[in-house]
C-alpha cells in the first residue's frame, strides 16, 4: 500500500519533470527564433531608410555627399562567378571521384581532408591566399579574392555532390551498365542528372555561404572607390564595403552600411529560402 | 587464352577468328580510365591545397619563427613599433572568447536539438530546424554591425550594470563596461556557434536508434527519461559537435574583430578589451610593414589554421562514430 | 563439370559483311563451366556447371540467398562492378570466355541485356528511355532510325498503344508494370541475343505480373531468356527449362515438365513441394 502510494509520488514528480525539460527545451528553441527575428528586423528597420536606387547604382562618395554601393555589388557578384567558375566544377568533379571510386584509402583520406577544410576559418584562407598569390603578383588583386573564395565553396560542393550522388539507387547505374553504358557514360547520362537538384542546392549554399564572406577578401580583393571588372586589380564588395563602413566614425556611413546589409541579406535569403522551398523535380 | 576444349572448331572460332566489333563502343575502357584520371586529379588537388596552405604559410612565416621561435607563442608584448612580437595575448583572447561562447551556448543548443528531435511534433520542428538554420547563414560582418549597435549598447546598458552588482567582487567583472570587450565577444561567438552545434546534435540525435527510445518507453520511462538514455547513446558525437562549435569560435574573425575592442593585453575582466588571433589578422596585415611584421601575423595564421585543424579532426573522428553507425535522418 | 563437347555448327551467313562472322548457334548458347564466385572470402557459387540452349526460356528457381541472382549476374559480368569479388571458371557465350582477358564488357552487356527486380527507369522522358542503349553504343544512324527502333522496342514490349501519345513526358509517370514492361523495351531496342531477368515481376500486382509473363512467352521466339524467380508458379508458367539452387549450388537442371512433376534428386522434391524453405 505505501510502496504504491511512495510509487504514485514519484510517478508524479518524474512526470512534472519530463513536463518542465519539455518546456525549457522549448524555451531554447524559441530563444533562437527570436534572436534571428530581433537581427533580421533590425536590418529591415535600419536598412530601408537609406535605401533608394541611387545608392543601388552610385560609388561611395566622402561624408556629406551620399554616394552608393553600386561598384560592390559588382564587385560582389564577378568575385562570386569568379569563385563559382573555379569551385563548383572542381568541387563537383571531387565529389563524383568521392562517389564513383572513393571507397578506398585515397578516398577516405580526401573524405577526411575535405570535411576538415570546411572548418578551416576563412581568414585563415586569406591569408593563404595573401602568401601565395598576392606577395608574387605584388598587388591586391580581384583574381586573389575569387581563389580566396573559391578553396571555400570546393569542400563544400564536394561534400554535397557526393551526398547526392550516392542517394542515387544502384540500379539505375546498373540499368545503364547493362545497356552497354561504360562507366563513365552511365555517371554523366544517367547518374549525375538524377542528382542534379541536389547537386545544383548545394551549389547554391555554396554560393550563399561564400556571399557573406568577408575576412578573406580582407586583403586579397581588398577593396575599391570605382567600378572595376579588372581580375589584376583590386576591387570592391558588399562585405568589406559593410565592414569599412561599419567601423567608421560617420553616422551617414553607418546608415549605409546597414543599407548595404539589407541588400545583402536580401540576396542570401533568397537564396535559402529558394534552395528551401524550390527543390521540385522536373521528372 | 584456356585451350581446354583441345582444339576444336568452337576455340579457333571463338578465340580466333570472330571478333566482336570494337567500332561499336568506341571508348571502351579508355574512356573509363580517363574519366576516372581526371576526377582523381580533382580530388587530389584538394589534397594538393591542403599542402600547399601549410608550405606557403610555413615559409612565409620563417623570419617571424627564426627570430622569436617557440617564445612567439608565450610571448606577452606585442609592439610592432619595437618589433616585439609575442602571442599570448591574442592566444588568451581567443580561448577565452570561445569559452564564453561555449558556456552560453552548449546548453542552449542542446536544448534546441532535443526540443526539435525528441519532443516537437514534426509539423512544428521543421519550421523550427529551419529558422534556426538561417542564424548560421547570416554573415559574420553583419554580426559585426549588429554587436556594434545592438549588442554593444545593451551590454553597456542592460546587461552589464547588474552583473557589476552582483558579481562586482569577483576579478572577472570589474572596471568600466564600455559594451566593446570580451563578454561581447563571447556573446556574439555564442549566437553564432548555436546553429552549427545543434544541427550536429540534431544528426546525431537522430542517427540514435529508434529501439532505444522504443526500449525505454517501453520500461515505463517518461518523455525526459526516454530522451536521457538517447543522449546517452550520442554522447560521444554530442561531444563531438561541441567541439566543432568550439573550432568554429576559434577562427571567427569579422564579428569578433568589430565589438572584442582589439587591444593585445591579459585582463581577467570580462568588461575589457581583448584582442583574439583572428582579429589581430584580420586589423593589422594590410598595415604590417615590415617583413618581420607580416611574418609574424602569417605565423598568427598558420597557428590558427593547424589549431582548428586539429579541433576540427578530432571533432570529425567522434560525430563519425555514432553517425556512421546508421544514416542520419534529417528532421 | 561436363565433359562432353558441344556438338556446335558454325554458319557463316550473312558473309557479305566482311570482317564480321555471326555464328549461328544451334546448342548451347550459353554454357558456364566451373564457375566459383566469391564475395571476398566467402564463396558465394560453388562448381556451377550448367548449359542454356538458344531461344527458350530457362528459370531459376531456389530460396532466397541461394545464389540464383549472384549466378545470373556472372552472365554479364553486373557482378564486375562490386568491390571485392572474384570469379573462376568459364561462362562461353556463342563458344566465347566472356571472362577471357581482353573481353569488351560493354559489348557483352550490349549482347546480354539485363532487367532488374525493382524497375528503373530513368529520370528521362519514356522516348529517351528507350532510345538510351541506342545512343551510347551508336546503333543508328538518324533520327528516322532511331524513332523507328524505338517503336519497335516498345511494341515488342507490348507497351506502345499505352505510350504512344506520351513518348516526351517523364517515365516516372508510368505504373508500376509499366515501367517495368519500358526497362524490358529499353533493353530489347539494343536488340540483345540473350534477355536476363532478375525476378522482373516480384514487385507487381497479379495483372500486371501476368502481362510480364505473356511477354517472356512471346519474347521467347527471339530472345534466348533467363529468368530467376521465387515464385515457382510463375517458373512451372513461362519457362522451358528450370535449375534449382540451394546454398550456392546447382542442384539440378531439367525440363520445367520433368522438373515440377519428377525431379532426379530428392532435394529439389523438397523444395517443390514445400517441405523446407
Amino acid at each position: 500500500m505505501s510502496d504504491a502510494k511512495a510509487s504514485g509520488r514519484a510517478d508524479k514528480r518524474r512526470r512534472a519533470l519530463s513536463g518542465l525539460m519539455t518546456i525549457l527545451t522549448a524555451l531554447c528553441a524559441l530563444s533562437a527564433v527570436a534572436v534571428l527575428l530581433i537581427i533580421l528586423g533590425y536590418i529591415v528597420w535600419r536598412g530601408v531608410g537609406a535605401l533608394n536606387w541611387r545608392f543601388l547604382i552610385e560609388t561611395p562618395k566622402p561624408v556629406g555627399e551620399g554616394g552608393g554601393i553600386g561598384n560592390a555589388i559588382v564587385g560582389s557578384l564577378l568575385l562570386i562567378a569568379l569563385a563559382s567558375v573555379m569551385g563548383i566544377p572542381l568541387g563537383i568533379a571531387t565529389g563524383i571521384y568521392l562517389a564513383e571510386y572513393g571507397d578506398n584509402r585515397f578516398g577516405k583520406f580526401v573524405r577526411f581532408i575535405a570535411d576538415t577544410l570546411t572548418g578551416v576559418p576563412s581568414i585563415v584562407v586569406g591569408v593563404f591566399a595573401y602568401s601565395a598569390i598576392v606577395l608574387p603578383m605584388e598587388r591586391f588583386s580581384a583574381f586573389a579574392g575569387g581563389v580566396a573564395l573559391a578553396i571555400i565553396m570546393i569542400p563544400i560542393v564536394a561534400r554535397t555532390t557526393e551526398e547526392m550522388i550516392r542517394l542515387v539507387p544502384t540500379n539505375l547505374r546498373e540499368a545503364a551498365l547493362a545497356l552497354g553504358a561504360p562507366q563513365w557514360r552511365a555517371t554523366l547520362d544517367i547518374v549525375l542528372p538524377a542528382a542534379a537538384s541536389g547537386i545544383a542546392t548545394g551549389a547554391m549554399l555554396a554560393i550563399a555561404r561564400i556571399s557573406g564572406e568577408t575576412a578573406p577578401l580582407l586583403f586579397t580583393a581588398f577593396g575599391s572607390r570605382f567600378f572595376s571588372l579588372y581580375l589584376d586589380q583590386p576591387i570592391a564588395s558588399l562585405t568589406v564595403q559593410i565592414y569599412n563602413y561599419a567601423i567608421s566614425p560617420y553616422d551617414e556611413w553607418h546608415a549605409q552600411a546597414w543599407a548595404a546589409t539589407l541588400v545583402l541579406m536580401a540576396l542570401i535569403l533568397a537564396i535559402n529560402v529558394t534552395v528551401r522551398f524550390f527543390t521540385r523535380r522536373r521528372y | 587464352m584456356k585451350e581446354t576444349s583441345t582444339g576444336t572448331r568452337t576455340t579457333v572460332v571463338a578465340h580466333g577468328v570472330f571478333r566482336w566489333p570494337r567500332m561499336l563502343s568506341p571508348t571502351g575502357d579508355a574512356g573509363d580510365a580517363i574519366f576516372r584520371s581526371l576526377l582523381f586529379c580533382c580530388a587530389l588537388l584538394i589534397v594538393l591545397l591542403l599542402a600547399a596552405m601549410i608550405a606557403a604559410m610555413a615559409y612565409r612565416a620563417r623570419p617571424s619563427f627564426a627570430q622569436f621561435g617557440f617564445d612567439f607563442l608565450w610571448g606577452r608584448s606585442w609592439n610592432p613599433v619595437e618589433g616585439e612580437f609575442g602571442a599570448l595575448p591574442f592566444i588568451y583572447g581567443t580561448v577565452v572568447s570561445s569559452l564564453i561562447a561555449l558556456i552560453l551556448s552548449v546548453p542552449l543548443s542542446l536544448g534546441i536539438a532535443i526540443f526539435l528531435v525528441e519532443q516537437a511534433p514534426k509539423g512544428i520542428a521543421r519550421p523550427i530546424a529551419f529558422l534556426v538554420d538561417l542564424l548560421a547563414a547570416i554573415p559574420s560582418v553583419v554580426y559585426g554591425l549588429w554587436g556594434i549597435f545592438v549588442l554593444a549598447p545593451f551590454v553597456r546598458e542592460e546587461l552589464g550594470p547588474p552583473l557589476q552588482g552582483l558579481f562586482g567582487w569577483t576579478p572577472f567583472f570589474r572596471g568600466t563596461i564600455t559594451g566593446i570587450g570580451m563578454l561581447t565577444g563571447g556573446i556574439i561567438l555564442a549566437i553564432m556557434i548555436t546553429p552549427i552545434i545543434s544541427a550536429v546534435v540534431r544528426d546525431v540525435l537522430a542517427a540514435v536508434p529508434m529501439a532505444q527510445r522504443e526500449a525505454a518507453l517501453a520500461l515505463g520511462a517518461t518523455k525526459w527519461e526516454t530522451t536521457r538514455v538517447v543522449l546517452a547513446n550520442g554522447a560521444p558525437g554530442i561531444l563531438g559537435a561541441v567541439i566543432l562549435g568550439l573550432g568554429r569560435a576559434i577562427g571567427e574573425t569579422m564579428a569578433v574583430t568589430m565589438v572584442i575592442g582589439n587591444r593585445p593585453q591579459i585582463s581577467l575582466s570580462l568588461f575589457d578589451p581583448a584582442y583574439t588571433i583572428a582579429s589581430v589578422i584580420a586589423n593589422e596585415f594590410t598595415e604590417a610593414t615590415g617583413d618581420l611584421y607580416l611574418s609574424a601575423l602569417i605565423e598568427l595564421g598558420l597557428i590558427l589554421f593547424l589549431v582548428t585543424f586539429i579541433i576540427n579532426a578530432l571533432a570529425r573522428l567522434l560525430v563519425w562514430s555514432v553517425a556512421r553507425r546508421t544514416q542520419p535522418a534529417r528532421v | 563439370m561436363s565433359t562432353a563437347l558441344p556438338k556446335i555448327k558454325v554458319a557463316t551467313e550473312r558473309a557479305g559483311n566482311l570482317n564480321l562472322f555471326t555464328p549461328v548457334v544451334t546448342a548451347p548458347k550459353i554454357r558456364v563451366e566451373g564457375l566459383n564466385f566469391f564475395y571476398g572470402r566467402t564463396q558465394a557459387l560453388h562448381d556451377i556447371s550448367l548449359d542454356i540452349p538458344e531461344r527458350v526460356v530457362m528459370a531459376f528457381i531456389g530460396p532466397s540467398g541461394c545464389g540464383k541472382s549472384t549466378f545470373l549476374r556472372t552472365l554479364n559480368r553486373m557482378n564486375d562492378i562490386i568491390p571485392n569479388t572474384r570469379v573462376e571458371g568459364r561462362v562461353l557465350i556463342d563458344g566465347r570466355d566472356i571472362y577471357a582477358p581482353g573481353t569488351d564488357v560493354v559489348e557483352l552487356r550490349r549482347k546480354v541485356g539485363m532487367v532488374f527486380q525493382k524497375s528503373n527507369p530513368f529520370p528521362k522522358s519514356i522516348f529517351e528511355n528507350v532510345a538510351y542503349g541506342l545512343r551510347i553504343n551508336r546503333l543508328v544512324r538518324d533520327r528516322a532510325e532511331l524513332e523507328a527502333r524505338v517503336e519497335q522496342a516498345l511494341r515488342d514490349a507490348a507497351l506502345w498503344e499505352e505510350v504512344k501519345d506520351r513518348l516526351k513526358s517523364s517515365a516516372l509517370g508510368l505504373s508500376g508494370g509499366q515501367q517495368q514492361r519500358l526497362c524490358i523495351a529499353r533493353a530489347l531496342a539494343v536488340r540483345p541475343e540473350v534477355l536476363l531477368m532478375d525476378e522482373p515481376a516480384s514487385a507487381l500486382d497479379p495483372i500486371a505480373t501476368q502481362k510480364i509473363e505473356e511477354l517472356i512467352v512471346e519474347l521467347k521466339k527471339q530472345y534466348t531468356i533467363v529468368i530467376v524467380t521465387h515464385n515457382m508458379q510463375q517458373a512451372a508458367r513461362v519457362s522451358d527449362f528450370t535449375a534449382f539452387f540451394w546454398m550456392g549450388r546447382l542442384i539440378e537442371v531439367n525440363t520445367t515438365e520433368k522438373m515440377f512433376t519428377n525431379p532426379d534428386q530428392k532435394l529439389t522434391e523438397d523444395y517443390i513441394t514445400g517441405r523446407f524453405g
